[in-house]
């Protein structure tokens, strides 16, 4: 489980959030919502350790995250504001290479059907990324989700540019994800359509 | 000064504390560089070689040697800062980037005053000269990094990653300068005034060099309190209203 | 984390960058065309005077590759670090400095092979012959690898950073001197009838350090990048 104890982060000269503590437990989602530039982002860098915190620290199964760094790494799966997405590689191409660089290999047959389970058909994966459509790369991004093994995930605004049928399906495999143990930390605009009891609300004021 | 360095290692412990230092180092500095100068420019015997015209290595060597000698304090400033993520190491690399570029500078300018007269070039390409030449190339990627990243955070452990890269840079240049000389034949020259130096001469480079020193220590103290002050707007500085007040009395 | 996978994760960045660059051919033409154009000026600088352009021979061809290198440092990681496939790198389970080795050895492959293998034909418009052009291209081979990997410290440095153009070659300059030094030194003590091998070692030294030193420093500055 993920653990915040006393975080604290600025960015420049505004101090976005200090003293935060907050837990996620396995089965459960963490939604962080907060105006623009209230430091869900921030949160979030600094869950997936791309961020280090100001002061406090991050702990997943009872260990600092700073001093796990590839232990952790290895734990979660983090799609953030940027897709991560070659714009001269295929979609498949960039699903299966993403995929194998992080350490979880996928075949071609898995990764052409995460791709239609998010919506993308088959005559999509193999046109060249650039001429994707914003929601369709974001797309792309996002079928990592459904070859992942890895019990964290952090998602910063999943929902952007997809379509209400798209974001049924996302948010149908956060669920089957919290079902099966996972945890999951989403900053997110929109309410989450999850069960209630499944889902944690976190408002950061700025 | 007191034994107790932890609680210095706060910005707000260490600004009244550097402000009450500023001034002896000061004066004790000023007094030394006269007294060197004197021995240097009018004590000190007649080179045979080269005349009234040497006089210019008493400001030449010691400035030198404390250009080397920030750059690697520096880069340890910048290593400790890196490793420990104290703010205020930070703030030290960054008072003493540029003092050690203006002794850089002073050290080239002061070389080439002395080169036209002796070598009848204003610039030589001995191992010295040319390693003070990409020091302050080094000094300025320092303080040119620092200025064109705007998050003060990401400034400071970027140019800090470039000190300490540029440290381990400096003693292979100076080799691969010398190998260089060796190399090609004709530029046999050296900066350096043979192994018999009077007392008195050595002496006066010594007295400059420590007065050096400490006007080095007393420029970058004063100049942390600047950028502390600068950079009391952060909202993890906790005491403002003290530190404003100390700054606008001080004035 | 075994061996195996870090072999994978760096054999995939390797592959997934050369064909990239295969599908972007005119990244690799760049590097080579600049070399021939900076070259070719030096001749129109000085007069084509066969004796003097021996002379400065190894030192313009050395300068043009070394300045052919720092203008293809743009393009290590910056594409990366703007569409987000940067930060996915920093996040794979594998130490990191052993990833930048192997993103460095792909852009040297596609911006730094081409020198070398092209420096022969620019040899011979300077009047280098036999066994010095083979000290030529012993000496960009055994240089212009170290040269990219000292660059990415600069590239890292200064991701996404205002005029970092101008900026990274100030901060990487200082730090190619030495292998310019031991790089021309090479080829000239050849021409000399000394022969290269001292400073052809001291190339293979400083490219063993920057293998095992500029990756470290790299990394941190990747890190530092993303935050």
């Amino acid at each position: 489980m993920l653990q915040a104890v006393a975080l604290g982060c600025s960015r420049g000269e505004r101090r976005l959030f200090s003293d935060l503590n907050v837990k996620v437990d396995r089965g459960t989602l963490l939604a962080v919502v907060g105006e623009n530039g209230s430091g869900k982002t921030s949160l979030l860098r600094i869950f997936s350790s791309l961020l280090p915190p100001e002061q406090g620290l991050v702990l997943w199964e009872g260990q600092d995250i700073q001093q796990l760094k590839e232990l952790y790494s290895g734990q979660l799966t983090y799609i953030g504001h940027l897709n991560g997405i070659k714009d001269d590689l295929t979609p498949l191409e960039n699903l299966m290479s993403s995929m194998s660089l992080a350490g979880e290999p996928c075949s071609t047959n898995g990764a052409r059907e995460a791709l239609e389970a998010i919506g993308l058909k088959r005559p999509i994966h193999h046109l060249p990324s650039k001429v994707l459509s914003q929601g369709q790369k974001r797309r792309v991004a996002l079928a990592r989700l459904w070859l992942s093994t890895r019990p964290l995930w952090l998602l910063d605004e999943p929902f952007t540019s997809l379509d209400t049928a798209a974001t049924g399906v996302v948010t149908q495999r956060l669920h089957t994800h919290l079902q099966g143990g996972g945890l999951a930390v989403v900053v997110t605009h929109q309410e989450v359509a999850l069960p209630a009891e499944t889902v944690q609300r976190l408002r950061l004021t700025g | 000064m007191s034994i107790n360095w932890l609680k210095y290692s706060s910005p707000q412990a260490f600004y009244p504390l550097a402000g009450r230092l500023i001034p002896w180092f000061a004066v004790v500095a000023v007094a030394l560089m006269v007294v060197g100068l004197y021995t240097g420019f009018f004590v000190a015997p007649t080179d045979f070689q080269q005349g009234e015209a040497y006089r210019i290595i008493f400001v030449h060597v010691p400035a030198a040697w404390m250009s080397m000698f920030l750059y690697v304090v520096m880069a340890m400033w910048a290593g400790i800062g890196l490793g420990l993520k104290a703010r205020l190491s930070f703030m030290m690399a960054q008072a003493i980037a540029p003092t050690g570029a203006m002794f850089t500078f002073l050290a080239l300018l002061t070389g080439a005053m002395w080169g036209k007269p002796t070598w009848g070039a204003w610039w030589v390409w001995d191992a010295r000269l040319t390693s003070e030449l990409i020091l302050l190339f080094q000094y300025a990627g320092v303080m040119l990094l620092r200025t064109s990243i705007d998050d003060v955070r990401r400034a400071d452990r970027a140019s800090a990653v470039f000190a300490l890269v540029g440290v381990v840079n400096v003693p292979i240049i100076y080799f691969s300068v010398q190998w260089w000389n060796t190399l090609h034949q004709g530029a046999s020259v050296s900066m350096a005034t043979g192994s018999k130096m009077a007392a008195t001469m050595l002496i006066a480079m010594l007295i400059m060099t420590v007065a050096f020193w400490l006007y080095s220590i007393a420029v970058i103290l004063a100049r942390v309190r600047c950028i502390m002050v600068e950079r009391e707007s952060l909202p993890v500085w906790e005491e403002k209203p003290a530190v404003i007040q100390e700054a606008v009395e001080a004035r | 984390m075994n061996g195996s996978s870090i072999w994978e994760a760096v054999s995939g960045i390797v592959r997934r960058d050369l064909l990239l660059a295969m599908r972007r051919r005119s990244d690799a033409a760049m590097s080579v065309f600049f070399l021939v154009i900076v070259a070719s000026l030096f001749p129109l600088g000085v007069g084509p005077e066969p004796a003097v352009l021996r002379t400065i021979g190894p030192g313009v061809l050395w300068v043009a590759a070394l300045l052919a290198c720092l203008l293809s440092l743009n393009r290590v990681f910056t594409a990366d670090y703007l569409d987000g496939v940067l930060e996915q790198m920093v996040l794979i389970p594998q130490p990191l400095p052993v990833l930048v080795v192997g993103k460095v050895l792909a852009h040297w492959v596609i911006s730094g092979l081409p020198v070398v293998l092209l420096s022969p034909l620019l040899g011979l418009q300077f009047g280098l012959s036999g066994e010095s052009l083979g000290v030529l291209v012993s000496s960009l081979l055994l240089g212009t690898p170290t040269l990219s990997m000292i660059g990415a410290i600069g590239a890292a440095l200064v991701l996404g950073v205002r005029g970092s153009g101008l900026l990274v070659a100030l901060l990487v300059l200082p730090l190619y001197v030495p292998v310019l030094i031991f790089g021309a030194g090479a080829v000239t003590s050849s021409m000399a009838g000394i022969g290269g091998e001292a400073n052809l070692s001291l190339l293979g030294a400083c490219l063993v350090l920057s293998l095992f030193l500029a990756p470290w420093a790299t990394a941190a500055a990747l890190r530092i990048a993303l935050e």
